[in-house]
């Protein structure tokens, strides 16, 4: 057997630009095949005279390949490398065969043969369009149980794979001058004559190689030399010019904004082992200045009675698997065509040595020149013809063909049938470029008009169809100053769009418009009697050109039969809108790098690998790890927490409080701008001194809280809360710039300059003492509030005695490097005097024991100081700060406003749920009246109950009240308390 | 007490013992370094170079070196100025701005930043893996620095040779700056 | 994505590094705090949200950190100008004027596409 038979009984010796000798096993459907390297799996099967590839989608209708590139709606099939690299819904026409693959079919059961879905195809009368908004109305109980559950079986295309992807993804930004998106004749003389500016390009075509129209047009050929390998030659130029980048399996998805553009480049798809640091595919966010758009023009097929068989194609699409894959898709190929260019593959496919049973022209007047040429190769041409049905149940197997306007019908034996109705420019990436188009009425297509960005349109896309014409565009798009001649043997004339002879409206047949979507040229008419009026609804109705084609080959002969039915002009019809992307791309490409460690920074802090040594449980907060609790083995979280509790009051605790967001405020002016960012008052607070601010936003509601130390009279060390680090800085520096710009202040963020160590407990001092060098910590010299600059361990620290705890407390800043040896002498010593490490778990609690607020969780955002109880940190005297008149609102002073106060259940066991909502009256009928919700609730392990902070209306005259929590199984009777839970005096704070 | 005096902090370093790269990237931690937040009015920029030892940038996305400072151009009124080698506490660069005697802010962030070091000739390609900006030589010559994106982390890109780049990253984020760079840097090669 | 020509790096560059904050020109009261609840709405709560023709405020918050004004066309989405904070607000240059309303006549807006299909 020859290397050619062996690779397919339909591949012709001799045709085709492929090596024999290279060859890939593969296997489709369970049964072995072999191809040739640089086939696609649509070409290798046809090799073997593989035609039926799939079902369709809502009639289960046997399919084929219809075409051979990326806008094909028929032939998707999943692909498979391995049980994790598996892909649904695979274009066949664009897949190229590796080694080892495993290709099946879809949307079939049991069989691709006998498929029992295709009985929808018998039902069909019952599937009309927009079935499912009329059939499954009622009755409505039976949508979840009976409907739902059908539909969505029936419902999509393929199987989606379920173990994670072990591929990974690549992205790279780019810039460059012009970027030339399609690789055709237009498109490479575009690069050539840019190229030839020294400008940078890129060009990028989505083929495996350069060429376009030239992988199937093998009778044109450019400065004397064959099409093809002028292209091949001419990348090979371009690759070698420094300023040129050249990428092929390419391609532009999506024209945004500003002339950015997304491509995505396919590396290993088509790699039979693929290397481990290749990425499976590279996304490319280009940013250019000009775009030359050169993506040529798709051919249509004709809409007739069961045009839809295997066996049907595009004319176009015969000639590529013949000139570039050496294959054949028939021994006796019918052609139906409005257009001449049918004719070419006619011919190519004559000389080839393959019969033409006919070719049908459904005009009287075709081109002269291919007319002349097909009687002089002997081919029966049939103008002024329809083609009116096939058959042929897994293949078509006959055409029956009629006179335009005559009923006598005759078959015609084929194997194959090309179709062409003409070709429609793709205008895809201009319209995403938010270029408006014009309708050429001449030849029934729309075409660039006005452009939107710098860019510009050569060749088929700008419905250029003459090759000298072309070439000219394409040199004056590119700016540089190049000469080419070509020379293409016919000029083609030609092109129909919407419904042919015998599929018009007094003709019920399937005459398929979208084949991926199942829409036949009868949906679209009965759309518009259905009311549907405008294009855009007509498609949402039919769903035609909503498929993962989006309709490339099926929206302008929907636009022409529903223009036709609505007897309105088809540029008063409208064009739906081309959204990105062009074809579909992978989730791995869009999202890249983004995933496993990669998703989202963690920020970890200098200790985090010794809280992580000393058994800690992290909880997230923002980006954060935050040690949440330190468990002792054999310890469950409530056990931890409570000792940890238990430890802080009675001995000391150690705390990682670096997340918090620190800023410095520097300048003469640092108080003046504190004054008028928080509501407390700033200009007297001494250097060396901290105290506790609230800021308010305009409308007066706590925005966010920390206590600030004053370092010296030009300089503050603030801090915020650890999520809200970001937004405050935001805020002040929003303020400074645009409002106070006249204030001598900066703002710096350090909140990772300092590692923060809060020891905290009535042995806090005598913990940490033995460190500190350069302040006395005794109660007088260093009380509560106070702020030191002095030395930790031989390090520059600053030292805050501050207390988040209501304990002695003391929060030592080291510069961060320094955090973890700090971090680790203290806790020895601290270990040995009984005191435990604490998260963020005992912090939240301690504090609530304290009756202290946590802006976020007691907070909503409609909170003002005063409903939080902390109406003392709002300055009197002040006459502004931010948010000083928005307290002032009707609503902000009204009475009866919620406000932050203490429950304590009735039943010190039970611990209230967090969000519960607080009623006076439990018995009241629905709806209740809802007096407010639980903010904070725990288990206080030194009072040995529980205990919550609410917002409750007229909370604070409420005291002593008894309100209710009711829950589902139950309802909790609560006591109206004061906020602060332990330590009512304050005492312990001082030490 | 006697014994815990000598018992001075030791230094460790985020990114300490990391390394990494490509055929066609070396990514390494650079050393520490001194580095302050430098803010001042156009009124005494030139005050501050003279007491800093070199001249602050004013031009958008320059940098300048002089005496082992370097002082990187971020905003009209900002500087992030380091000296290499520098020791713990930034104290060289704060007292040399505090020498000026004008108003300013110098806020010493030497611990809040690290910096990574990309060199190679695929180092652009490395970095534009995250990084929005354009690093042709014409668009980002050597010298050339700004504040930006790098994935989801920002950071201030300063380039130091056509094929040589340093991260500058706040700490929290440089695991991820590395890990991304490691991807870039993967790609970067093939 | 957007390019956005950042006034003070005096450069186009992504959107990705800006962050857009609110409508320009909104002048925070000197005597805030003795306005009448009328002013404070109008001065806090009311904003015009203008199709077409819009004045913003954005900040170049990975970049150089600095706030500024920007005149955009919400329909096309196009920065017809941008200037620095401060400055009162700047009449659009007479060439930019003509773009924009060029803009606005063939760009396919949900109005002239989807939103007319009654």
């Amino acid at each position: 057997m020859s290397a050619s038979s062996n690779s397919g009984a339909f591949r012709i010796k001799g045709a085709g630009r492929l090596t024999p000798a290279r060859t890939a096993r593969f296997t489709f459907d369970g049964k072995s095949y072999t191809a040739l390297e640089g086939d696609t799996v649509a070409a290798a099967l046809l090799a073997h005279g593989v035609h039926l590839l799939g079902r369709s989608f809502k009639y289960h209708r046997p399919r084929g390949i219809l075409t051979a590139g990326p806008e094909e709606p028929n032939a998707l099939l999943d692909v498979s490398r391995d049980a994790a690299r598996r892909q649904p819904n695979v274009r066949a026409t664009v897949q190229e065969v590796f080694d080892g693959a495993k290709i099946s079919s879809q949307n079939r059961w049991p069989s691709l043969k006998y498929d029992i879905g295709a009985a929808n195809d018998v039902l069909s009368p019952f599937f009309a369009v927009g079935f499912y908004y009329k059939t499954f109305m009622w009755p409505k109980e039976a949508w979840a149980k009976i409907y739902e559950p059908i539909i969505r079986r029936s419902a999509g295309l393929g199987v989606s794979p379920t173990e994670e992807d072990p591929d990974h993804y690549a992205s790279r930004y780019v810039h460059c001058d012009v970027l030339i998106a399609g690789a055709g004749v237009a498109g490479l003389t575009a690069a050539l004559s840019a190229a030839a500016t020294g400008k940078k390009i890129i060009l990028v075509d989505e083929q495996p190689e350069v060429g376009g129209a030239l992988h199937y047009d093998a009778s044109t050929t450019i400065d004397g030399q064959n099409g093809y390998d002028w292209a091949q030659a001419t990348a090979a130029k371009l690759k070698a010019m420094p300023n040129v980048t050249v990428l092929t399996r390419t391609t532009v998805f999506g024209y945004y904004n500003h002339g950015f553009l997304g491509l995505v480049e396919r590396i290993t798809d088509h790699v039979a082992k693929p290397t481990k640091d290749a990425p499976r595919e590279r996304l490319w966010q280009v940013r250019t200045k000009k775009v030359i758009l050169a993506t040529g023009s798709i051919e249509r097929h004709m809409v007739f009675a069961n045009n839809d068989r295997p066996g049907i194609m595009l004319a176009s699409a015969a000639r590529s698997f013949l000139n570039h894959h050496g294959v054949t898709v028939g021994h006796n190929v019918g052609v139906y065509t409005a257009h001449d260019s049918a004719y070419e593959a006619a011919f190519d496919l004559k000389r080839a040595g393959v019969s033409i049973a006919a070719i049908v022209d459904s005009r009287d007047k075709p081109g002269e020149a291919v007319l002349a040429e097909a009687r002089k190769l002997g081919i029966d041409v049939l103008t002024g013809h329809a083609v009116v049905d096939t058959s042929g149940r897994l293949r078509i197997n006959s055409m029956t063909v009629a006179r335009n306007g005559n009923f006598d019908r005759r078959k015609i034996k084929v194997d194959a049938l090309i179709v062409s109705a003409g070709w429609t420019p793709s205008v895809h990436l201009f319209s995403q470029s938010r270029g408006k188009l014009k309708f050429d009425e001449a030849n029934q297509r729309f075409v660039p008009d006005v452009y939107a960005q710098n860019s510009v349109s050569a060749g088929g896309c700008n419905g250029t169809d003459n090759l000298a014409e072309l070439i000219d565009e394409a040199i004056t798009a590119g700016g540089g100053r190049i000469a080419l001649s070509g020379e293409n043997r016919f000029e083609w004339t030609g092109g129909m769009i919407g419904a042919a002879e015998g599929a018009g409206p007094d003709h019920a047949v399937k005459a398929f418009v979208d084949f991926q979507h199942d829409v036949t040229a009868k949906d679209i008419r009965l759309a518009v009697r259905e009311g549907m009026h405008s294009i855009e609804h007509i498609k949402r109705f039919t769903t035609n050109g909503m498929a993962s084609d989006q309709g490339k080959l099926s929206n302008m002969h929907g636009l022409a039969i529903a223009s036709e039915m609505l007897g309105r002009p088809i540029p008063q019809v409208g064009l739906t809108t081309f959204r990105a992307p062009y074809t579909p791309v992978t989730y791995g490409t869009l999202i890249n790098h983004s995933r496993g460690e990669l998703f989202d920074p963690a920020r970890k802090t200098p200790m985090h690998a010794l809280e992580e040594a000393e058994g800690a449980e992290f909880e997230d907060v923002g980006n954060w790890k935050r040690a949440w609790y330190f468990p002792k083995r054999g310890e469950d979280m409530h056990t931890a927490v409570s000792r940890e509790c238990k430890t802080v009051r009675d001995v000391a605790g150690i705390f990682d409080a670096s997340t918090l967001g620190k800023i410095e405020v520097v300048g003469p002016d640092a108080a003046q701008f504190l004054n008028l960012l928080y509501t407390n008052a700033w200009d007297t607070l001494k250097p060396g001194k901290c105290r506790y601010g609230i800021m308010t936003r305009e409308d007066g509601f706590i925005y966010d809280d920390g206590v600030v130390g004053r370092l010296a009279e030009d300089r503050f060390h603030v801090t915020t809360t650890t999520g809200g680090a970001p937004r405050v800085l935001n805020h002040m520096e929003d303020y400074l710039q645009t409002e106070f710009p006249h204030l001598k202040v900066w703002l710096t963020s350090t909140t990772e300059q300092w590692a923060v160590i809060a020891v905290q407990g009535p042995k806090a001092r005598e913990i940490i003492e033995p460190f500190v060098e350069g302040q006395d910590l005794s109660n007088e010299a260093f009380p509560h509030m106070s702020v030191a600059e002095c030395t930790v361990m031989g390090v520059p620290a600053r030292l805050f005695r501050v207390s988040f705890t209501g304990e002695v407390g003391f929060e030592i800043n080291v510069p961060a490097d320094y955090g973890a040896a700090v971090w680790k002498a203290i806790w020895e010593r601290a270990q040995s005097m009984g005191a435990c490490l604490y998260g963020t778990e005992t912090m939240h609690i301690l504090r609530a024991e304290k009756g202290y607020l946590i802006v976020g969780q007691d907070t909503d955002g409609t909170v003002t100081p005063d409903d939080a109880g902390y109406g003392w940190a709002v300055s009197k005297k002040k006459t502004d700060f931010v948010g000083i008149r928005g307290l002032k609102r009707p609503d902000l002073v009204r009475e009866g406003r919620k406000q932050l106060v203490g429950l304590m259940t009735k039943d010190p066991k039970e611990v209230l749920e967090e969000g519960g909502q607080i009623v006076a009256d439990p018995n009241q009928p629905k709806p209740m009246t809802m007096l407010g919700h639980v903010t904070s609730s725990y288990w206080s392990e030194n009072l040995g109950r529980s205990i919550a902070i609410a917002l409750v209306a007229g909370g604070r005259s409420r005291m002593g009240e008894t309100l209710y929590v009711p829950m589902a199984d139950k309802t909790i009777a609560v006591e109206v308390t004061d906020m602060v839970f332990f330590d009512k005096e304050g005492g312990r704070i001082n030490g | 007490m006697a014994e815990l005096d000598s018992n001075i902090a030791t230094r460790s370093l985020p990114l300490s013992g990391v390394h990494g790269g490509s055929a066609a990237v070396r990514l390494e931690p650079a050393q520490p370094a001194e580095r302050i937040n430098l803010r001042v009015g156009a009124e005494d920029v030139s005050a501050l170079s003279a007491a800093l030892g070199l001249d602050l940038p004013v031009k958008p996305k320059t940098s300048s070196s002089a005496n082992g400072r370097t002082a990187l151009w971020i905003g009209p009124d900002e500087w992030l100025v380091f000296a290499d080698g520098g020791g713990s506490i930034g104290s060289s660069l704060t007292q040399a701005a505090a020498s000026s005697n004008v108003v300013h802010s110098a806020t010493d962030i030497s611990h809040r930043n690290t910096a990574i070091l990309v060199s190679g000739p695929g180092a652009a390609a490395t970095l534009n893996a995250g990084c929005a900006l354009d690093l042709s030589l014409d668009a980002f010559p050597i010298g050339a620095c700004s504040r930006t994106l790098f994935g989801k982390v920002e950071i201030v890109l300063l380039r130091t040779a056509e094929n040589t780049f340093r991260v500058e990253v706040w700490r929290s984020f440089s695991d991820y700056a590395f890990g991304l760079l490691s991807e870039g840097a993967r790609d970067a090669a093939l | 994505m957007l390019l956005i020509h950042c006034p003070y790096c005096e450069e186009d560059r992504s959107e990705l590094e800006f962050r857009w904050a609110g409508e320009a020109h909104v002048v925070r009261p000197e005597n805030i705090a003795a306005i009448s609840d009328e002013e404070f709405a109008e001065f806090f709560f009311l904003r015009n949200n203008e199709k077409g023709l819009t004045y913003e405020r954005w900040r170049h918050i990975h970049g150089c950190g600095r706030f500024f004004n920007a005149a955009r066309d919400t329909v096309s989405d196009r920065f017809l100008m941008t200037y620095k904070a401060g400055l009162p607000k700047q009449p659009l240059p007479v060439a930019e004027k003509f773009a924009a309303i060029a803009e606005e006549k063939s760009v396919e807006t949900w109005e002239q596409t989807e939103g007319d299909a009654r």
